[in-house]
């Protein structure tokens, strides 16, 4: 028992000196996400209780906003976590201080793309940037240019596990192999800062 | 009151059903929609995990093509989008210094916007301001005691949406009873179905559908209804990968709910994309 408790305590924490976190890194991350309320937290964990990812985290809602808020940075930003929360806003409807949990979760995502610290080869992160670099190419999502440029990056061969649903798709004319791009992609890409 | 209609990417392709159906819908009860001329994608969840001024940017183009196009209320039937717009309407509105940056980024394209234009999802329109009634004369073949699981997800109904309840929404519940259809009670009915993690974590994502539909399946339903392109694809779609990875067979027609509306209202099974389903929806139809 005692052991387990032990590993409880410790999983995937390792010992930090205070000197070592970055104290601003609440205060940041509470501007970005639109949520000063952050520091209000009071742990009682209805967020965790009511995510129906915290079971798959490695630390959940309410662990994540703690660390936040203690400005274990590296630790929150690395982690495979942040990209397991599907915005699903269930955390942020629950909590009783009016934090919202999603929105925390977004700008921790948008620190780790930033600063480059995301989780190498997480399928998650990478179908974020396939589907951003999508939109910004062609405006529109195609589901079939999409999916490849998804498994281009990831790894190709597990796309043969998805051949048969996409057959039946594409039989049944659900997936087109064909863009519907805008035709105004010059001022779309403006929005986006880029040259046509 | 003119209503434009923002479609967004999946009711063009994987999700075309919905369109179909709910132009179909639409036309039996005489709403008129318009399509926004040059809508761009919304950027789902996605765009917001990355970069916050694109993803305001690019929503609040489509906002501006809307206003332009002489809209009053824009018509976004699929749940993220919807989420997406009001979203960045409430930013817009509540912080002036990303009122201003998106302004002078929308001017940069030859585009203005006032921000007003109200942004509703179809279940809305069809119960709040078409109403029940309307629905009901609409019915030409009852539903007879069909038993229903209303499936409402998660972003259409929360935090920032305003129509329905949280915790117990009613308004695709009151559409399938105007129809002749029993509902099921079901505390899953807002629960999350993993978004794109079917694509990313099969495994979690499977699990998560696997849930959803077991626990309807043995409340009596005999139909799922959906009101969002990604949780129709996703409890629909992958019930041969679920069945197998848990052993248990889980077959179950999934459809939207204009599809059922349409059934109801005796418009031909084409013009519902009935024919397209990977579930065996059709049968309900007969
Ligand atoms: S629900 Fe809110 S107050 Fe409770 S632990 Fe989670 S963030 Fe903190
Ligand atoms: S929004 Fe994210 S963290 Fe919150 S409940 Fe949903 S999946 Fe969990």
């Amino acid at each position: 028992m005692k052991s387990n408790t032990n590993d409880l305590l410790t999983r995937g924490l390792e010992i930090k000196l205070e000197a070592d976190l970055d104290k601003d890194f609440g205060k940041k991350i509470a501007k970005i996400a639109h949520g000063e309320k952050l520091f209000g937290c009071i742990q009682c964990g209805n967020c965790s209780a009511a995510c129906p990812l915290s079971v798959w985290m490695d630390y959940t809602p309410r662990k994540i906003i703690a660390m936040v808020r203690a400005g274990f940075r590296d630790e929150v930003l690395s982690n495979r976590t942040i990209w397991l929360c599907a915005s699903c806003y269930q955390c942020t409807v629950e909590c009783p201080k009016g934090i919202k949990i999603t929105d925390v979760m977004y700008a921790l995502k948008r620190e780790a793309i930033v600063n480059k610290i995301y989780p190498k080869n997480f399928p998650v992160p990478i179908l974020a940037k396939a589907f951003f670099n999508e939109v910004k190419r062609t405006g529109r999502i195609n589901e079939a240019t999409l999916l490849l440029s998804y498994y281009w990056r990831y790894n190709i061969f597990k796309m043969l596990s998805y051949s048969t649903l996409g057959l039946k798709l594409f039989l049944k004319g659900r997936l087109s192999i064909f863009e519907r791009g805008m035709k105004n992609k010059r001022d779309f890409k403006k929005l986006l800062h880029e040259e046509a | 009151m003119k209503y434009v209609y923002f479609p967004g990417c999946s009711l063009k392709s994987s999700g075309m059903q919905y369109e179909k159906s709910l132009l179909s819908v639409f036309k039996k009860l005489n709403v008129t929609v318009e399509e926004i001329e040059d809508w761009n994608c919304c950027g789902a969840t996605n765009y917001m995990s990355i970069n916050e001024t694109y993803a305001i940017g690019i929503t609040a183009r489509n906002l501006a093509l809307a206003e332009k196009q002489g809209g009053d209320e824009i018509i976004a039937p699929c749940a993220a989008c919807y989420m997406g717009l009001l979203k960045t309407q409430n930013y817009v509105s509540s912080d002036p210094e990303i009122r201003q940056n998106v302004c002078k980024e929308l001017t940069k394209t030859g585009l203005s916007c006032q921000f007003k234009i109200k942004i509703r999802h179809p279940l809305d329109l069809l119960v709040n301001i078409i109403g029940i009634d309307a629905i009901k004369n609409a019915v030409t073949n009852p539903l007879k005691g069909l038993k229903v699981a209303n499936y409402y997800g998660c972003q259409l109904i929360r935090p920032i949406s305003t129509f329905d309840d949280v915790y117990n929404p009613q308004t695709m519940d009151k559409i399938a009873k105007a129809l002749g259809a029993q509902t099921i009670d079901w505390p899953l009915k807002t629960r999350c179905c993993s978004g794109s993690m079917t694509s990313t974590m099969p495994d979690i994502g499977a699990r998560m559908n696997f849930e959803i539909l077991k626990d309807a399946k043995s409340r009596g339903a005999e139909v799922v209804l959906t009101a969002c392109p990604l949780c129709q694809f996703n409890l629909e779609c992958f019930q041969g990968k679920i069945s197998r990875q848990f052993r248990e067979n889980i077959k179950m027609p999934v459809m939207y709910f204009t599809q059922l509306m349409g059934i109801a209202f005796g418009i031909k099974e084409k013009e519902l994309g009935l024919h397209q389903m990977l579930s065996p929806a059709l049968e309900l139809s007969l």
